[in-house]
């Protein structure tokens, strides 16, 4: 039978690597540039952290070894976009592969590494006693799933109610008033897409030293940088909804591989079981869902008034002419 | 003997674009409390002056002194810091974020954690010494573009500019508006404020200003000269070179039968939202009707609608007996519809196309400018040429591309692709928006010969001087709807600016 509430506790484990990383993309996007080599970035974050962690023994230490690879790969972008002003769809598209590239090359042989120390669980005393909630978000889980927890109000407050975060959204917006003001443009720039690869990188690390360990090269991430470029536009670059989103993207890639496992589905004969190849259009149903978020994504943004920063994929010159 | 206090001074200011010399070893001084005028036709190089006073440019040669000592702005930090701050003809504020979020942007203080409710009542305080109303909590794209500029005043007045510097603060205002920024910059003078008022209208220059100076092409023509002591025929003159006259000869011409009826006609803009509400008007032949509106009260969707180039969810567009709404623009072009639009650079014309091939651009299909599938080259060279000199167009060459004629010539261009389709009804669309004087001549002088061959013409431009010296009847234009109209005998500005403002005709009690 499905149990929903294992199914929603690893939602939430899965969902802690989109959200990780659709927050890093949202700082770096709502500064005004679009990264799209966050698939790259992770895999270079998992790839190092798996082998830290087995060269040393010290999985926290591979945490921030794979924060800086991640966030290295970010700075190469940020150079090619911001200094050189090149096309971010361009560059982001360059980073990924630089990124998948280097990992398949330095994570050779990685996959027969043998028994590695991996991050710990926790069960949180006493909140984890709350029905339900306690055992889907408090029980056995890794602390990246509590720091998520932390991470994504915290980043709501830093963009929406303090003066670097209505910095970083004048950036975003409209770089050359900010410039008038004299906010350093570039450098801010810089920093926040050097941020969105520090957290691609956790996120990688949290998959490969905790949710799902182990280097299993590409499969490794398997795509879930792009789900969390998607999920950006979903949540219209607001923390919340990309939290939101990921874990209900992780709930479903679970929901997805338990329903493949019973012979039987609510009386009747599980069609997934009985003719396994079904089973691989289960799977393309994410994807599909975040094509579909896409469009009706953009047609909302649209609307309102909401949605992508003004600014979102140009280079700032400054004193060049229009706006 | 007390020297006089200069705020600032600039000395042989150099700046160069590529092609373009925008400041020819230009001086400029302001004294304190002073309003100075920076007067010159558009390109004369105004902005580019103030913007490098404001630190935004980089000056190739030239000092700057603020109050006696020399500065040197790496940016507009750097000139806020010394008390200058610029309002820029384009606003410089974010849509998305709150009056006051755009005010404290960039400032130190608060250093992290935004206390907005104490923030807006420090700026509620600011508003009342200067009487500059404004809601502290709403968002920018709410806003109309008067309380914007508010808005950027009291961003440069938070900063504890003393110099502050408007470019063309007054384009974007109803005449109304124009008095009350009037009324705020005089008493900003008097808490010690000095004020640069860049411009390109005498009437408002000779209002406001203690002193002017005059640009044109990059060089300065008159050196802070007392505005009361200048006549208007004088500074324009500095302003273009040579005499200017300010009357237009309008022949008396008897209207004859409508030509163009739009009937309650609703649409939106490009936003989705509602641009036109039941619009209705009237143009009958031989006849010039004028909008008056100001920026963005649904003008351009009423041209766009009457084309064919934008679709109406109600109403009619009656051209010449035919409804023609929601067809497509051929619809319109074949009943002799000509269209002088907005944007002559994207919609007016093809920029990398030659000058011939723009100035068939109707005819193409027709018998002597092609032949069945292909074009008749000779034919077209001639007709080009031909226009070219009707017309006096300034070009090298018919197969120059577009994109390189200047802004008067290429309108002369278009006008002239327009005429020869032998209209019955012309709808300009600002004409003469950002031409020099010479052009603004010919174009005017263009509108008035097809008024007396019997066209209907439908004018809508933001120059009220323009709509009153054209037009035979004027008509209001606010949020979509017709506020009524006047003739233009009995116009005058006052009532023409009640009407933009959203105060329908009659209401006012003008009558
Ligand atoms: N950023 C720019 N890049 C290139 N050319 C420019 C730029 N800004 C202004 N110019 C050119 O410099 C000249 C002066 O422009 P500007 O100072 O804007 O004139 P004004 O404000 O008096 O209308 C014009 O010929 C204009 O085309
Ligand atoms: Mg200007």
């Amino acid at each position: 039978m499905i149990d929903w509430i294992i199914i929603l506790q690893a939602g939430i484990a899965t969902g802690t690597i989109l959200l990780f990383a659709a927050i890093g993309e949202i700082l770096a996007e709502r500064s005004g540039v679009m990264n799209l080599g966050v698939e790259g970035m992770m895999l270079i974050g998992a790839m190092t952290a798996y082998s830290t962690a087995v060269k040393t023994g010290h999985p926290w230490q591979g945490v921030l070894y794979a924060m800086l690879a991640a966030g290295v790969l970010a700075l190469l972008h940020a150079v090619v976009t911001i200094n050189f002003q090149a096309d971010q769809v361009v560059s982001g598209l360059a980073i990924n592969f630089v990124g998948i590239g280097l990992s398949m090359v330095l994570g050779e042989g990685l996959s027969k590494a043998g028994a590695v120390s991996l991050l710990p669980v926790w069960t949180v005393p006493l909140l984890s006693k709350i029905p339900i909630l306690g055992p889907i978000m408090f029980t056995h889980h890794s602390p990246m799933v509590y720091l998520g927890y932390l991470l994504t109000p915290a980043v709501w407050f830093y963009i929406n109610r303090t003066r670097p975060g209505l910095h970083l959204r004048a950036v975003g917006e409209y770089p050359s008033a900010a410039d008038a003001l004299g906010i350093n443009v570039y450098g801010l720039r810089y920093l926040y897409v050097f941020i969105g690869g520090l957290l691609a990188g956790l996120a990688g690390a949290t998959i490969s030293l905790a949710v799902s360990p182990g280097w299993f090269s590409e499969l490794t991430t398997g795509g879930q940088g792009w789900i969390a470029v998607g999920l950006v536009i979903f949540a219209q670059w607001n923390p919340w909804r990309a939290a939101a989103g990921g874990y209900m993207f992780g709930a479903l890639r679970r929901l997805i591989l338990d329903l493949q496992g019973p012979q039987t589905l609510l009386w009747f004969k599980n069609p997934f079981f009985y003719a396994p190849k079904l089973g691989f259009f289960l799977q393309m149903a994410p994807y599909v869902l975040v094509i579909i978020i896409l469009i009706i994504g953009s047609r909302e943004a649209m609307k309102k008034r909401m949605g992508a920063p003004a600014a979102l994929g140009n280079p700032y010159v400054r004193g060049e002419r229009g706006l | 003997m007390p020297e006089i206090v200069n705020a600032v001074e600039m000395r042989g200011i150099v700046k160069r674009f590529p092609g373009v010399l925008a400041n020819d070893h230009v001086d400029f001084d302001l004294r304190q409390g002073e309003v100075h005028a920076l007067l010159g036709e558009n390109g004369a190089g105004k902005s580019t002056l103030m913007n490098v006073l404001a630190g935004m440019y980089k000056a190739e040669e030239g000092t700057i002194f603020v109050d006696g000592k020399r500065v040197n702005f790496g940016s507009p930090r750097d000139a806020i810091a010394a008390g200058i701050g610029m309002i820029h003809q384009h606003f410089m504020l974010v849509p998305s974020q709150t009056v006051t979020e755009n005010i404290i942007l960039g400032l130190s203080d608060p250093r992290f954690f935004l206390p907005l409710d104490a923030l807006d009542k420090k700026i509620l305080a600011l508003q009342e010494q200067y009487g500059l109303k404004v809601d502290p909590k709403a968002k920018i794209w709410q806003l109309s573009v008067g309380e914007q500029q508010r808005v950027e005043i009291l961003k440069m007045l938070y900063r504890g500019a003393k110099v502050l510097i408007m470019d063309e603060p007054t384009a974007v205002l109803t005449p109304q508006e124009v008095d009350e920024l009037f009324v705020t910059l005089r008493s900003m003078l008097t808490r010690g404020h000095s004020i640069v008022f860049i411009s390109h209208k005498l009437d408002e220059v000779r209002a406001i200003a203690n002193r002017v100076t005059v640009l044109r092409h990059g060089k300065v023509t008159a050196a802070g000269v007392t505005a009361k002591g200048a006549t208007k025929a004088q500074l324009a003159q500095l302003m273009v070179g040579r005499e200017v006259l300010f009357t237009v000869k309008r022949n008396p011409v008897k209207a004859g039968d409508v030509v163009l009826s739009v009937e309650n006609v609703c649409a939106e803009n490009d936003r989705g939202v509602p641009a036109l509400r039941e619009f209705g008007i009237q143009v009958r032949a031989g006849e010039i009707v004028g909008i008056a509106g100001v920026a963005g009260n649904g003008q351009s969707e009423l041209a766009q609608v009457i084309t064919g180039l934008r679709k109406c969810s109600c109403g009619r567009v009656v051209v010449a007996g035919d409804d023609i709404a929601n067809q497509d623009p051929r619809s319109a072009i074949r009943r002799h519809v000509a269209h002088v639009p907005e944007d002559r650079h994207h919609v007016g014309s093809s920029p990398g196309l030659s000058l011939s091939d723009n100035l068939i651009m109707k005819s193409y299909r027709e018998s002597p400018v092609s032949r069945g599938w292909v074009l008749n080259r000779p034919v077209i060279r001639n007709q080009s040429n031909h226009l070219k000199n009707e017309y006096d167009i300034a070009a090298p060459s018919v197969d120059v591309q577009a994109r390189l004629l200047s802004g008067g010539n290429l309108q002369k261009a278009i006008l002239a692709r327009e005429m020869t389709a032998g209209p019955k009804l012309i709808i300009a669309v600002q004409p003469t928006r950002g031409l020099d004087v010479g052009a603004i001549e010919a174009v005017q002088g263009v509108l008035l010969r097809e008024r007396e061959k019997g066209t209907a013409i439908l004018l809508i431009s933001e120059e009220l001087e323009e709509i009153l010296s054209l037009s035979d009847r004027i008509v209001g234009i606010y949020e979509g709807r017709n506020m009524g109209e006047l003739r233009a005998e009995e116009a005058t500005l006052t009532e023409i600016g009640l009407m933009m403002a959203g105060t329908p005709r009659g209401d006012a009690g003008t009558r």
